[in-house]
């Protein structure tokens, strides 16, 4: 069997405030293999990013990593000391953000914030280092590399900003690549030029890729495998296929029939009733059952763990034997809510 | 061309907007620099019918905004002219008649963080309109009105007093079309209300906009850069491609058919969740600087279909068949 790139295993988040420690992310564990792209997909304070900030080992104090583990290519990470982890971020992680212009410095040109990626992570030096630069420009679409090398981020636009982002992340051909909202900030023609371009230097690198986005149609395009998540936790991991056309989990569902569709015509929109619970209040049971047009007893009383169904895992007592209340499981598992 | 069997409630009229990006006088005399001018939006003519939503669509730098801006008098056009009800929108006129057209057109922006002032509570931001137009006679009355609209977009009256950081995004966009209800208008402009929403309360807001125009007969202005939201709500669409309307056609048409090159390729680059495997044409380039746009047709250097003449002449937009305009040589010569 592969070894995955990335193993995360029962990764806990907290922010301790003054009045009370709030858990961001609560028992998440996935894995990534090489070459394989995971879609990671929730609203607003789901704790997509969170995750993502968690695995470069980057979360601001007081938040800490309160529980759990993250292994990279089978060795721990989350213990590391400071420089152990700053040896890792840029080289063996890469790290790609929704605005190009936070990983870019504007008072360097393009081609000297690149040879200054690539010479901290290897050995070469002068011309070699050029070339080697100019290539990954070349590689990640930007006309006339050599010429544009000596430009400053101002003179790109957005679309080929994001471009050198990614050539930045890939500078020394990392094992993992995080892209957080990479195109969110991007107009919809060059959105499909980066997803496309994400997809092909993934597969050509073997590099894992963790896309953390809102945006299903993203994941959609570009994923193998999605994670949902939901107030801090996965509620729903497999195929993107499978999750998309046929989601199990209730919050999968509704937040898949809210999004607009170019076939959809005049209908109205499926509604998730209320909102997101705020990280101070998460309901018990299952963080999704106030919303849930589907509760049933044990709902509000147990949490449901994420276990296997079909193809994909999910965390919903629809699909698995309820502890007390086995009972009131209802006949149906499938079929439209 | 016949008669409509019922005016339009919005007309616009070779709208254009140009603004001026020069540096300061001073810069430009010393280091010799010419007068630079952005062509926002240029030949825009369209009309919207009463109860009917008439989306616009297009990238960043589309001109989009600056057409809903002109459209409600926030910002006044370098050529054509706006009429709501054949009443000229930008024309001198007196105060009450202005104000008269005023209380009619709404807007509703798409930062429900930015556009709703922190230090006022809800139910005086909903009230300021009433006060404003008159509409109520007394402060009872007012408030009875406030907490009936504040109901009308699914919020609890009792809410009232709270300030807009107590409200979620959702909550706070709910808020921002309630005032804009204050004052019973018959047309509401919205640039991009929901995009920066998360989609599940984008869903609730856009399913709340069409019942709240069915229920009063509402006409919708409504700006995207979306194409799906825009096919939930339109029913007709314009595409605008750097400040000007490329097509513009009934939404079921512009979706089953779109004509335009540049429509063509904004519909293929919408991400596919029915993940039916379609085989996407890759996209060429981005959206040229409005600065300095390209000559003809201003789409011709990304575009498939683009010869000779599209390098020199600029198409209009005229109705080559009953499908609607498109302003395209390629299509007009029936290339494509």
């Amino acid at each position: 069997m592969t070894q995955p790139v990335l193993s995360v295993r029962n990764l806990r988040v907290e922010f301790p405030t003054r009045r009370a420690r709030l858990v961001a992310i609560d028992d998440v564990s996935f894995d990534i293999l090489p070459g394989e792209v995971l879609g990671m997909v929730g609203e607003s304070g789901a704790g997509k990013s969170v995750t993502g900030t968690a695995i470069v080992g980057l979360i601001e104090p007081p938040g800490r990593i309160a529980g759990g583990e993250i292994f990279l290519s089978g060795v721990r990470i989350d213990n590391l000391d400071p420089p152990a982890m700053r040896r890792i971020r840029g080289k063996r992680i890469g790290m790609v953000f929704q605005d190009p212009l936070t990983s870019l410095d504007p008072l360097y040109r393009i081609g000297e914030q690149l040879t200054e990626t690539i010479a901290t992570h290897s050995d070469l030096r002068g011309a070699a280092l050029r070339e080697r630069a100019i290539a990954l420009l070349s590689e990640v679409g930007i006309p006339a590399p050599a010429h544009r090398f000596d430009n400053y981020p101002h003179q790109f636009s957005g679309g080929m900003r994001q471009r050198v982002v990614l050539a930045l992340a890939l500078a020394a051909d990392p094992e993992l690549v995080i892209a957080d909202e990479p195109t969110t900030a991007l107009d919809v023609s060059v959105q499909a030029q980066i997803i496309e371009l994400m997809k092909r230097l993934a597969r050509r690198h073997r590099a894992a890729i963790l896309l953390i986005t809102h945006d299903m149609g993203v994941i959609a395009e570009a994923a193998d495998r999605v994670a949902v998540m939901y107030a801090g936790r996965i509620v729903e991991i497999g195929p993107v296929r499978d999750v998309v056309s046929a989601p199990l989990h209730p919050y999968t569902r509704g937040l898949m029939g809210s999004i607009p569709k170019l076939d959809g015509g005049l209908d109205r929109l499926v509604q998730i009733p209320g909102s997101m619970p705020r990280l101070t209040a998460i309901p018990p049971g299952c963080p999704f059952h106030p919303r849930c047009p589907r509760v049933f007893a044990p709902c509000p009383m147990h949490r449901p763990e994420l276990r296997p169904h079909a193809k994909a895992q999910v965390a919903c007592w629809l699909y698995h034997p309820a502890p007390s209340a086995q009972s009131e499981k209802p006949a149906t598992l499938a079929g439209p809510p | 061309m016949t008669v409509a069997p019922a005016a339009p409630l919005v007309r616009a009229e070779n709208l254009g907007r140009i603004f001026d990006v020069s540096s300061p006088w001073l810069t430009r005399v010393l280091e010799g620099l010419p007068r630079q001018v952005v062509v926002a939006v240029a030949d825009m003519s369209f009309e919207i019918a009463r109860k009917e939503t008439l989306a616009l669509v297009g990238e960043s730098g589309s001109g989009k905004s600056t057409v809903a801006k002109m459209v409600v008098g926030l910002v006044p056009p370098t050529t054509g002219e706006v009429f709501i009800d054949a009443m000229p929108m930008h024309g001198r006129r007196r105060g009450a008649e202005r104000r008269r057209l005023r209380r009619r057109i709404q807007m509703v922006f798409q930062d429900p963080y930015a556009s709703l002032n922190p230090r006022w509570r809800a139910l005086d931001i909903v009230a300021e309109p009433i006060r404003a137009f008159q509409l109520a006679a007394s402060r009872p009355e007012t408030a009875a009105r406030v907490g009936e609209l504040l109901r009308l977009v699914g919020l609890d009256p009792a809410d009232g007093g709270k300030y807009p950081h107590q409200f979620s995004g959702g909550q706070r966009q709910r808020i921002a079309i309630a005032r804009a209800l204050a004052s019973e208008p018959a047309f509401v402009v919205c640039d991009e209300p929901t995009s920066a929403l998360d989609v599940s309360v984008q869903a609730q807001i856009l399913n709340l906009m069409r019942d709240l125009q069915d229920r009063f007969g509402l006409t919708y202005l409504f700006i995207s850069h979306n194409l799906a939201v825009v096919r939930h709500m339109a029913h007709r669409i314009g595409v605008m491609y750097l400040g000007r309307l490329v097509e513009i056609a009934a939404a079921d048409a512009l979706f089953r058919a779109p004509r335009h090159p540049y429509t063509r390729m904004l519909l293929d680059a919408v991400p596919d969740l029915e993940m039916s495997g379609r085989q996407r044409k890759p996209v060429e380039g981005e959206v040229p600087d409005p600065v300095d746009p390209p000559k003809g047709c201003s789409f011709h250097p990304r575009c498939p279909f683009a010869d000779d003449r599209c390098k020199t002449e600029r198409p209009a937009l005229v109705a080559w068949n009953a499908a609607g305009p498109v302003a395209c040589h390629a299509v007009e010569e029936g290339r494509i």
